[in-house]
């Protein structure tokens, strides 16, 4: 699958050939760069945090053993996630972790009861609408608080949606690149994308208001 | 003119906010949330969680840490090298 956008960006070129000439700022940089979100991405799968660095520490080992043979078909940046994920996936093998099962997807942004049933006058909108988040304190709404319930749903989430969550939206990557480094489809991606950001943004919302709606 | 329900505004935020629903959704989905302050709250609220997610991005990596992988990169390039 090639999609637009997938291929080595201009600066990766420079990127590449100062590795492969040894040049060791070029390395620290890219560590630098992308060593805490390899260890975000590996830490629920791998269970532990100590785990998802080893995993992290193996991906750079592999780059600099195979940095000579990288052929630039991916940009280094979804080459190194590959590595990455191609890590935790042979730990699991070798101490036989069954995968983690997706859960059902499809479930709607925002609980079917905050609607008006069909059949009613004014269905299908909102009767428990959502309340504005506008002049609540910078605290509550990004405070250590607020950061850690985030956290703690990304953990909850399943596999593939967790990692389509941190990669375009904690790592700023585009669709593109997600796709990419996962094999999905667009659409898959978009399916993926608003199952993790409605239910993070049902876990702020109870966290914000104290609403015990389900999401 | 085609109209649509809060509940399924609700559904088309995410691909909105990529830029991916077709341009005669998208008119729709704008005309909508002109008029609606709830589901204008809600796109809101889903801003507002792009925000925090980005802000979980973390920069810092250990020195320590960079050092010694610094030196794997050093001792494989003097391998190589010969």
């Amino acid at each position: 699958m090639v999609l637009e956008g997938s291929g080595a960006p201009v600066d990766d070129v420079a990127h590449i050939a100062a590795l492969r000439a040894g040049e060791e700022s070029s390395f620290r940089d890219l560590v630098m760069r992308y060593h805490a979100a390899l260890v975000r991405l590996a830490r629920v799968s791998m269970g532990s945090q100590a785990a998802a660095e080893e995993v992290a520490s193996n991906t750079w080992r592999v780059v600099i053993r195979d940095i000579g043979g990288f052929d630039g078909r991916s940009s280094l940046k979804v080459w190194i996630f590959g590595i990455a994920l191609n890590e935790v996936h042979a730990v699991h093998r070798r101490i036989a972790v069954p995968p983690e099962r997706d859960g059902d997807r499809a479930a709607p942004a925002v609980h079917p009861d905050r609607f008006v049933l069909d059949g009613q006058r004014w269905a299908g909108h909102w009767c428990a609408p959502p309340v504005p988040w506008t002049g609540l304190p910078t605290e509550q709404l990004i405070g250590p608080e607020t950061v850690a319930a985030v956290m703690s749903v990304i953990d909850e989430l399943p596999a593939r949606t967790r990692e389509v969550i941190i990669l375009r939206d904690v790592e700023d990557w585009t669709a593109a690149e997600v796709c990419a480094l996962l094999e999905i489809s667009e659409a898959d991606h978009s399916a993926l994308l608003y199952e993790g950001r409605s239910r993070v943004r049902a876990r702020l919302e109870g966290l914000v208001d104290g609403q015990p709606w389900r999401t | 003119m085609e109209d649509v329900s809060c509940r399924e505004v609700v559904e088309l935020v995410t691909d909105f906010l990529e830029g991916t629903l077709a341009i005669d959704r998208r008119d729709v989905f704008e005309r909508h949330i002109a008029m609606c302050t709830w589901c204008e709250t809600y796109l809101y609220q889903m801003r507002h969680t792009l925000i925090v997610l980005g802000g979980l991005r973390e920069a810092d990596v250990p020195a320590p840490l960079v050092d010694s992988l610094a030196l794997a990169f050093r001792a494989e390039r003097e391998r190589a090298t010969g």
